[in-house]
């Protein structure tokens, strides 16, 4: 399955700190069919570095999506039956728009004149997006980790245009950890003088602080057993240093030529304002409204989003009787295993996508 | 529903179960049941097929769990004595408990809680004044091993021993009121002295208010 990425231009887009985007574009992918009646859609969110292309070969790059083991054909988001879409997210540095791009109304490159963005914006965005494709109401939302956030998001906003939702290894707040991983990522990246108060584009990048920000992060998306099990202490004779020194040196520096250093502080900042509650009396006041049929998903090992944060949503769903069905899977990859589990979460989101097809189309 | 295995009308069978069948015939069409320990989900993907009800699960085995919910059963992965703490009043025309009374910590107040989330519990669990289990523990003075029950008693899940007199003089102290019972030996309806004959008893009870 060959596909390239597509794009959208919207004339506006109201952002919840009051300062309105002008124009807003948003770079998507889509995979499988839209159906006659519109009702197979499926939008998957990606997480915090990902982008449009969750599935298939990208024409372009060549490069196989980031949750390509999930969606296609006959896969855990079967292409045959649904129409599946992608969108890279707002702030975002692969096609939407975000802190490297234009600002008409300078000619000049935001960088950190971009204003200050929400989960909530991103998710509007999105939903200008499914509009603009003649979609009314998605069959599911589904996505990991930030994606997850931005599924929660979508059941809680637009409750009447989602019939499922699927949260995967998320949370509907950050805890102080987790802001406080982020906030070292940050600070790596603002430490390096390349950084230049963000004004670095067409001048030597801050990849220095963009590599460490990201080795930090490889380290939190792991657990203790899968760095035992993959690296150890062994050592790479050549270098005289340790495997897992030599692997988040490349896994950072990599990072550095496919993601903008301020889409890093944006997206960072816009996941730890996150509060599904803010100004609601409790989570399930925010979930109350909704129809919507939840599957939520966490992981054993994952301890930067942990069990307990989904669990939060599902009382909070189960305390007015909604339909959620919680598992917690067994794994040992840590926050990575929603994009490496990929047999368990296949068989229980195909089961699920199967009962909220039919409860669809008995209305 | 799966029709008897012979022609003796006092068998009750579906899916191999002889409770499951009393329950397939007790619980109405498009009704909300919660399934307290449903297992793989086989039950409730019958009754959501077949009597076209909201079915939700409970189940601790995240194995069970995971072919639960690919069967389309909506089920919920946790205890089940701290899960209905947090369901509304009344959330569930029927909540069902099969073969589990007995391996709960505190039998009483889960049988409550059902009471408050359901408007009627369907309970099955096993009697241990059965002949069997008697005869057993009287000739051998030891902890009571049959078929039904095989476990050694330092691997029994297993905690409370308790008869189908037991619950009765339970529901009569407690007020509840009971629409229906029905007794089986294997999956052969007793309608005689069940306290001594039958293996499983079934309960279709509501508090009386």
């Amino acid at each position: 399955m060959v596909v390239s990425t597509q794009s959208k231009r919207f004339a506006s887009l109201e952002l919840d700190c009051g300062v309105t985007l002008a124009p807003v574009d948003v770079a998507y992918q889509t995979y499988g069919t839209l159906n006659a009646d519109c009702s197979n859609a499926i939008l998957v969110m990606h997480a915090f570095s990902g982008d449009a292309h969750a599935a298939g070969i990208d024409a372009q790059t060549q490069q196989k999506g980031w949750w390509d083991s999930m969606i296609g054909p006959g896969r855990g988001f079967d292409t045959d039956q649904y129409f599946v879409i992608c969108s890279n997210v707002l702030g975002g540095c692969r096609g939407t728009t975000g802190p490297g791009s234009i600002n008409p109304a300078t000619g000049e490159i935001f960088a950190m004149t971009f204003p200050v963005i929400t989960i909530g914006d991103m998710v509007r965005l999105q939903a200008k997006l499914i509009e603009s494709l003649g979609i009314e109401k998605l069959l599911s939302v589904a996505g990991g980790s930030m994606g997850g956030m931005q599924v929660l998001e979508w059941a809680a906003r637009y409750p009447d245009r989602v019939a499922s939702a699927i949260p995967i290894a998320t949370t509907p707040r950050h805890s102080a950890q987790q802001i406080a991983f982020n906030e070292v990522g940050r600070q790596a990246i603002m430490a390096d003088p390349d950084w230049s108060d963000g004004n670095y584009y067409g001048g030597k990048l801050p990849g220095r602080g963009l590599a460490v920000a990201r080795m930090v992060g490889h380290i939190t998306y792991m657990s203790d057993e899968s760095m035992r099990q993959k690296f150890g202490r062994r050592q790479r004779e050549d270098q005289g240093i340790f495997e897992v020194e030599s692997y988040l040196r490349y896994r950072g520096s990599q990072f550095v030529d496919r993601f903008d250093a301020n889409s890093y502080l944006y997206i960072t900042k816009a996941m730890d304002l996150f509060d599904l509650a803010a100004g609601q009396q409790s989570l399930t006041a925010v979930l109350e409204r909704s129809k919507t049929k939840f599957l939520v998903i966490s992981f054993t090992s994952d301890w930067l989003y942990p069990s307990y944060q989904s669990q939060e949503v599902v009382s909070a769903l189960r305390r007015r009787n909604q339909d959620v069905a919680y598992i917690e899977l067994t794994s040992k990859y840590g926050h990575d295993a929603f994009l490496v589990e990929v047999e368990e979460q296949s068989e229980i989101v195909k089961g699920f996508l199967l009962r909220v097809t039919k409860g669809v189309n008995r209305r | 529903m799966t029709p008897p295995s012979n022609n003796d009308p006092f068998v009750r069978d579906l899916l191999g179960r002889g409770d499951y069948a009393i329950f397939s015939e007790i619980v109405a069409p498009q009704t909300c049941v919660l399934d307290l320990g449903c297992g793989d989900g086989e039950l409730l993907s019958w009754l959501a097929d077949n009597k076209d009800v909201d079915a939700r699960g409970v189940e601790m085995d995240g194995a069970k769990v995971q072919k639960a919910i690919a069967k389309g059963v909506s089920c919920y992965q946790g205890n089940i004595e701290e899960c209905l703490a947090d369901y509304p009043d009344h959330a569930f025309d029927y909540v069902i408990l099969s073969q589990t009374l007995q391996e709960v910590r505190h039998p009483l107040q889960v049988l409550n809680d059902m009471l408050r989330v359901g408007r009627r519990a369907l309970v099955a669990f096993p009697n241990f004044g059965h002949w069997r289990v008697r005869l057993g523990h009287l000739l051998t003075g030891r902890a009571p091993k049959t078929i039904r029950f095989p476990h050694d008693w330092f691997d029994s899940p297993n905690i409370h021993f308790f008869t189908i007199d037991d619950f009765e003089i339970l529901a009569a102290r407690e007020e509840w009121h009971i629409e229906k019972r029905v007794f089986l030996d294997g999956n052969r309806e007793v309608k005689l002295m069940p306290n001594l004959l039958a293996e499983t008893a079934v309960y279709l009870v509501r508090r009386n208010s």
